[in-house]
Parts: C-alpha cells; structure tokens; sequence
C-alpha cells in the first residue's frame, strides 16, 4: 500500500518485524530474566490470534460485558459553537470500567487464562484507568491482582484507588523516583521479574518490550474497526463518509494507536495525537516527547527504544501534566515510526487549554470527559474552526472523566 | 595487554590457585564522588580480583531497593556518565590496577553514543561492559565496538534462560558470562538457591568461559559455596549497603575481606 505524502511506498502491515522493530524503533531491551516470558507470551499471543474459540469468547466477553460496540456520538453544539468541522466522538468513556483501558485488560488477562497457565497479574497505572480495568477483568476472570501505582497518582486518583479495592485488587503505593508512572512500571517490572514463573506482567499501553506494542495494539484496534464502520453509516450516527481528521492523546498511546490502525491505509485521512504539554514546552514541566527538540530524542526507556525525554546524559526526564495518565517520559515505538514515515502527526496541548477542552465538552455536550481525552478536545478547540463545515473530525473520547473531578476543582479553584 | 585479555588473565591464575575470584560491584558517586574512590580502593586493597564500576541511571529496573537508593543518591549528587570514566581514570593514575567492567543500563551509553562511550570506557581503563537490559539480539552496535577496542562483552543468564538463549549468549560473550542466581532484583539473600548447581551444569554445555554468579550473595560463607561451583563471585548489595553505613569504608573492608577469604579458599583443588 503506498501513501501519496511518502517517497517510498509504506507496508504498515509489515511492523513489527519479528524481531519486534517499527524501523529503528520498538526491540526488546530487558533483563535476560525475562526474555523467555516474552517469548513464551509472543507464542502465546499467536496462537491466539490464530485461535477461533478464543477470539470468539473475547468478542462475546466484548459485547455482552464491556458493551461493544461502543456509540458513535455527533457533537452538535460543540460543532456549532466551534463554526468550523463537524465533531464526531467515539465514545470509549462508555466502555465497561470507564476507558479504552478495558480493550486490552480483558485481552490479556484471557490470553493468560487460556493459553499461559500462569495465575497472577502484576499491572502498572497512572491515571488509575489501567488499574481499574485490569483489576475489572482480573475480578470477572477469577485471577490474583496487584497494582503498582506511583503515590503521587494515589493522591491525584484517590477514586480509582478504592474502586481498585474494591474489585479485590491489591494496589501497592511506589515512592521511587518521581513517584508516578514510570516509577510504578518499574515495580511492575521488579515484581515480574521475581515472580515470573507464575506472573503476567498486564501492560497497559502500547509501550514496552516486543510483542507488548503490537499486541495491545490489536487488542485497541477494536476502537478503530468499529470507528470505521460507523462512520459510513448514517444508521449508527456517522456521517455517511470518512472523517477527515482523526484525532487522539497520546501518553503511551494506546487509544490513539487503537482508533489510528484501521484508517492507516486510508490516505484522505490525516491522523493527530496530542500529547500532554504540561506547562508549556519552554518550561520543560510537559510530557511531550515529539514536541521538546532539546530533551525529547532516541532513548530506550522500560524495554523499548523510542523517543525518551531525558538529559544529556541519558537520565529520564521528570515530568509533568495534569492527567496522570498522560504523564510519563516515552511514547508507543509505532507513533515514533508512524510520524517519521509521515503517516501521522504529532501535536501538544497544555494543562490550560486541556481545561478549556474539558470544560468545553462539559457545558456543551453533557460529557465530562478523562483529563487525558479533554487533551484531544483541547486541540479541537483549536482545530476546529479552521476547517470548513463539511469536513468531519474524528475524536477519540477515551474515557470518562469522574476520576479527575478532584483535579479539577482543583485547578479550577487556583485558576479562578 | 587488551582489555578481555586482563581478563580472562585473572581467571586463569586464580584457577591454578584453585581459586575463585572475587568480583564486588559498587556504585560511583555514592555515598559521595571522594567515598566511591575510596571504596573501589579499599576493595582491590581487600583483595577484589575484578571491581564492577557502576554507573548510575534514574531508572534502574533490574535493581533492588539498596542498589536503586544509592544509585539515586549519587544522581542527586552530581555523578554524571562522563565522571564515572574520570573516576576511572583517577583510579589508575593511583595504581589500581585490578580489572574494572562497567555496569550500566542501556539509555545512558546510547545518549553518549555508542561507539564514543566504548572508546572512552577503554582509554580510561574500562576493561569490560555489562548492560543488564541489553541482551545478545539488541547489541548489534555496542558488540562490534567493544571487539574493536578490545573491551570484554559480558551478558547474563538467568534460570529461566532456554537451551537457545544459553546457546546465544555463549556465542556472544567475552571474558566471562554473569549468571543471575535467582530470578529477581539485585539484593541480599539468607539462602543459596536450591537449583543454582542445576543451572551452572547447564550452562557449562554450551561454553568454557569462566562463569561468575551474582545476586543475593551477602556473607564470606556463602561465597564460599558459590566458589566450590563457579569461577566466579559477584556481592553488590550488601556492601553498597556497608558503604552508605556509619563505619562506611571500614564496614566495606571488612565485609570484602570475608567475601574474598571465601571466594578464594571455597574452591577445594
């Protein structure tokens, strides 16, 4: 398949290889500890996919649990309100446990049921969102739970903490590091590591050692399947047409990935992710990756090589957003590959104007969204009106905001 | 004299001795720059046959609790990659001149450039390179580097490790193979691990390089059972422990003492 925008025809069918690269990207840079569990999950994972009976009780579980497929909404004030591109949302703040985050949980906490044999899941979260969603399909699968999360985010996230709980997860605070997400990924890793022969390591994001990327992917591409589909079809709320932009936040970026795969051999449409930018990229409190020339470059960060925010001296950079979710130092190998072969684009939005999305979205739509997704609509915000009235955006609304209500009383009340 | 060479000349001797050899890891920059010289100092004086030279990096996730606290601390301090190699430096230019590896995680090497760093690391007297989270298949820059500037190539096992990653790493490695002794974070253990003969036999088919075992080795004694089995010793936790103590560079003399009378004398010819 060729894109007109390349100088080389692009086989998006082809990454990763198998040595699990995206171009230079992607590759598996982890202790030799656990090289075996990788493989044995990559075989894992293959045999499933070739697998009817498991792919048919994930489709059931899909449909009759999570509520697939999730709507289709027309944004119609915020449209108008914007004067510019028709807004259509695709609403994975309706899925089962209140994100996108449930797609991939409840694909790998089966994968181990059925084909691993092993009895125990160690899961990394940020925002919560992952957390709560591996401890939803660990509970509805029957299977032993621990969350590492970063104490910063406990503080930030306290909801999610105690629906974890409540789901019989054990949740165990990390104080390392910064304190957030990567830290809490690296106890995850810790835990594996030490508990290998009976533990899944559940990652939530399409980051991470081959086949992570790839697999989370596959199980986040459900979102773009239906997306297109819908959007064809007047019956199911679409325009009748493609949209013309896509566009999601990308932390590690699995909704983005999720809702990107199925439209990459659909030139017309230009695909967007916004990622955090904190307090602005010149203060260097952002997480940014694509956006920052100086820190963001080629690093190898928790078993993949991407683009890292990190010193001159090779030292992970700290830093901030206001969505923990989005908060963390690398991004997906594919979007690093995606953006250099020019199928995708990268753009930031920052903690302010993810406000204004927020709220935007609120008042106008009756949707309180994610921090993370009101990142996208932030961009919106500013996309919108410099398109003209018959062309359609696309937005992921990855999840549900009622977790970040704390947070934005917060803000709120320091900004007013 | 090349860098493997230095090396694999260490094993040999102690093998004639019917010795194993004593090889402590410390992190530089901890406690502080100056107390890092005099730990690698004190442990060649306390008989270390090979002195791993850690480097510190923000996000060490092979390590344990110990390991990452000091490695944080020596970050916070200051340590920088390019004063590692200075440190090394300096402590050549004062006639330490048993075999240094450099310890560091993959991203710091990569930000410094890979072939630069393995240039560096030779000409400030880096006789080897362990990178915990580059395995065999992902090196194919670093390897090629550390051939040419004469530099040893040392990767890991782990008990979870297949007939074909053994296979693989057996191929690859230089101056001696680094087995894991546990699946698991670095740090101190009260036991041995039951299975770790069992894994040393299997290793021991696939190559005549010198082995050395690390993770959880803490006492005199139990180095000196991992010396009846392998070539070599490697304690890391339990004297970076010592260093950030009270009795600080004392408590590391020693405990290192104790470790190499072990490692030396648990080998029965």
């Amino acid at each position: 398949m060729t894109l007109s925008n390349t100088s080389q025809p692009v086989n998006f069918g082809a990454v990763p290889d198998e040595t699990g690269r995206f171009g230079p990207y992607g590759g598996k840079y982890v202790p030799e500890t656990l090289m075996p569990a990788l493989d044995e999950l990559e075989e894992a994972y293959l045999n499933a996919r070739g697998d009817k009976e498991f792919m048919a009780e994930l489709a059931h579980l899909q449909h009759t649990y999570v509520g697939r497929p999730t709507p289709l909404s027309y944004a119609r004030r915020l449209s108008e309100e914007l004067g510019g591109a028709q807004i259509y949302l695709k609403r994975e703040d309706l899925a089962h446990s209140g994100a996108h985050k449930i797609n991939n949980a409840l694909g790998q906490a089966l994968l181990m049921k059925r084909k691993m044999g092993k009895t125990r899941i160690v899961a990394e979260t940020g925002a919560g969102q992952h957390g709560v969603a591996t401890a939803t399909a660990a509970a509805l699968l029957g299977i032993e739970c621990i969350v590492y999360m970063g104490t910063v985010d406990m503080e930030r996230q306290k909801p999610n903490v105690f629906r974890m709980q409540l789901l019989g997860t054990e949740v165990r605070a990390v104080d390392s590091g910064s304190q957030t997400l990567k830290d809490a990924i690296n106890e995850a890793i810790r835990d594996w590591v030490t508990n290998v022969e009976t533990t899944h390591y559940l990652l939530g994001s399409a980051l991470g050692p081959h086949p992570y990327p790839a697999m989370v992917r596959d199980f986040q591409s459900i979102i773009g399947l239906e997306a297109h589909s819908q959007m064809q079809d007047p019956a199911e709320g679409g325009p009748g047409r493609l949209p013309d932009v896509i566009v999601a936040c990308v932390g590690g970026g699995s909704n983005a990935i999720g809702i990107f795969h199925p439209f990459l051999e659909e030139e017309s449409v230009r695909l967007i992710g916004v990622e955090a930018g904190g307090h602005g990229i010149e203060d260097g409190a952002h997480a940014a990756r694509f956006a920052d020339p100086q820190r963001g470059r080629l690093g190898v960060l928790q078993g993949t090589k991407s683009y890292v925010l990190q010193d001159s001296d090779g030292q992970i950079a700290i830093t901030h957003s206001i969505s923990a979710g989005l908060d963390y130092a690398s991004v997906g190998p594919e979007h690093a590959w995606l953006r250099d072969v020019g199928r995708s684009e990268y753009t930031y939005c920052t903690d302010v104007q993810t406000l204004n999305g927020f709220n935007a979205l609120c008042e106008l739509e009756g949707i309180i969204p994610a921090l993370e997704s009101a990142h996208a609509i932030g961009y919106v915000l500013e996309l919108a009106p410099q398109m003209t009235k018959d062309q359609v955006i696309l937005v992921n609304l990855s999840g549900r905001g009622d977790k970040d209500l704390g947070t934005v009383m917060q803000a709120i009340g320091r900004d007013s | 004299m090349s860098g493997v060479e230095r090396i694999e000349q260490v094993f040999r001797k102690l093998n004639q001795a019917g010795s194993a050899a004593f090889m402590p890891y410390h992190a530089m920059g901890y406690p502080t720059r100056q107390q890092s010289l005099d730990v690698i100092t004190t442990l060649a004086e306390a008989g270390a046959d090979l002195v791993e030279i850690g480097i510190p990096h923000s996000d060490p996730l092979a390590d344990g609790p110990t390991i990452q606290t000091a490695t944080y601390a020596a970050l916070v301090g200051g340590t920088t990659v390019v004063d590692c190699l200075q440190m090394v430096r300096e402590l050549r230019a004062k006639g330490v001149d048993t075999p240094f590896c450099a310890m560091s995680y993959y991203n710091p090497i990569l930000a410094y450039g890979e072939e630069s760093f393995v240039a560096a690391a030779a000409s400030a007297g880096v006789d080897g390179l362990i990178v915990p989270d580059l395995p065999p298949g992902e090196s194919e820059l670093l390897e090629p580097a550390c051939r040419e500037a004469g530099l040893a190539t040392i990767y890991m096992l782990a008990p979870t490790s297949t007939e074909e990653r053994i296979r693989s790493v057996a191929r690859h490695a230089t101056g001696f193979i680094y087995l894991v002794s546990v699946t698991g974070i670095t740090g101190a253990r009260d036991e041995l691990p039951p299975g770790l003969p069992a894994f040393v036999e299997r290793v021991r088919r696939h190559t005549e390089l010198p082995l050395a075992v690390g993770f959880g080795i803490s006492t005199g004694p139990q180095a000196a059972k991992v010396a009846e089995i392998v070539e070599g010793v490697i304690v890391g936790s339990a004297l970076v422990k010592a260093a950030g103590s009270d009795a600080g560079v004392e408590a590391v003399r020693s405990l290192a003492e104790q470790l190499a009378v072990g490692s030396h004398n648990g080998k029965v010819v």
